[in-house]
């Protein structure tokens, strides 16, 4: 009896198939991969158990660190209306060109009075600019109010929708700071907020 | 012209030249290698980096008229320090209930307490518990939201951050955690 022979087959698979649905995957994680934005200063944020993420949008941040608060807000569109809402209120007229690079500015570290000018600079100027924060205190009228306050009315106006606001701070940073933070929030009834943290887990 | 003629061999004179056909199969392994180092690249930086927000209710200021009167058997009260130290007591501070007592953060800190009182109370009243956090003036933010953390591990649901009282810093200066 002779054995049935075995018919030898090629070792090379098409690898058609395997690359289309490589590049479509790697396309949706390039696409859907946020810039990192790099924090104007180091904050060191305290671990946590909670797993609920962050909004991407309507969403604005107060990142607290060295006693220093820095403002950002998601959206350009809401960036533009913020402030447009802040010249108003400041009496500061801005020129298109300065409107345009605020849309692409990512957050706002120095006070309302220079911002005029921080907005002029090249990237590599306002490098060497020291980052001063937004000035808050105890009063009514400091500045991150106002910020605040134009980034919700902005929000309001442009997606229709409440805007969050999350505080990231650093673990370091002490209570007396955030206290301030959080009455400034107060005094417009934002009682509900986020606090940026980092995922721990739970030692039960 | 300055093309070669690269067919080898083949019947020298006579009969039509004929180009040989190459394979148009490309070899994709290195190619599907390289996307899968990407997305794996990807897909690692972009979870990875995600920050988490825990959410935070603060009592509203100008509803007075709504506040419920907080009974002190039911009260905890966390008194935040400096070194990643608390202090906590049940009641009212001129008058607590026990003894306050200096402990820390984690499973064998307050967590504990917060269990064991939590427990207590919800079998004396009927009801949770209500905890005080106070952060002093030389507390860190990251013992704040240790202390929310450790009420989100507990399910405690009835808490608020309140302003601290001179009668609770001298407690914590008294037991040297306010330096």
């Amino acid at each position: 009896m002779s054995r049935a022979k075995v018919q030898r087959k090629s070792t090379a698979i098409d690898m058609t198939a395997m690359c289309d649905v490589a590049f479509l995957l790697l396309t949706f994680f390039i696409l859907s991969a946020k810039p990192k934005v790099e924090d104007p200063i180091h904050a060191d944020i305290p671990a946590s158990t909670t797993i609920a993420a962050l909004p991407e949008v309507d969403f604005a941040q107060l990142l607290v660190a060295q006693g220093k608060v820095i403002f950002s807000v998601e959206g350009a569109d809401v960036r533009l209306e913020t402030l447009k809402g802040m010249a108003d209120q400041y009496k500061i007229n801005f020129t298109p060109d300065e409107l345009k690079a605020f849309q692409n500015l990512d957050n706002v570290s120095v006070s309302i009075g220079v911002l005029k000018q921080y907005l002029n600079m090249t990237n590599q100027e306002r490098a060497g600019v020291a980052k001063t924060g937004v000035p808050v205190d105890t009063t009514d009228n400091n500045e991150l109010y106002w910020w605040v306050k134009n980034a919700r009315k902005a929000d309001k106006l442009v997606h229709s929708k409440e805007l969050k606001i999350a505080i990231k701070g650093d673990s370091k940073e002490e209570y007396p700071t955030i206290a301030k933070i959080i009455k400034t929030l107060q005094k417009q009834k934002v009682n509900k907020f986020g606090l940026i943290t980092s995922l721990k887990t739970a030692t039960k | 012209m300055a093309e070669l003629d690269t067919s080898g061999g083949g019947k020298k004179g006579g009969g039509k030249v004929r180009s040989k056909k190459a394979s148009t199969r490309v070899d994709l392994t290195a190619m599907v290698d390289l996307a899968f180092l990407l997305i794996t690249f990807f897909i690692l930086t972009t979870t990875l980096q995600k920050p988490k927000a825990m959410d935070l209710t603060m009592p509203d200021k100008d509803e007075k008229n709504d506040q419920l009167p907080v009974p002190a058997t039911r009260t905890m009260t966390v008194l935040l320090g400096t070194n990643n130290k608390i202090e906590w007591f049940m009641g009212q501070p001129g008058n607590p209930l026990t003894a306050p007592s200096v402990t820390g953060f984690g499973k064998n800190g307050i967590r504990q307490s917060l269990l064991d009182k939590g427990k207590e109370v919800l079998a004396k009243s009927g009801r949770p518990m209500i905890v005080l956090i106070k952060p002093s003036d030389k507390s860190t933010y990251s013992d704040m939201v240790s202390m929310m953390d450790e009420l989100n591990i507990v399910g405690n649901q009835q808490r608020a951050i309140v302003d601290i009282t001179p009668v609770e810093v001298d407690l914590l200066k008294r037991d040297g955690i306010y330096n």
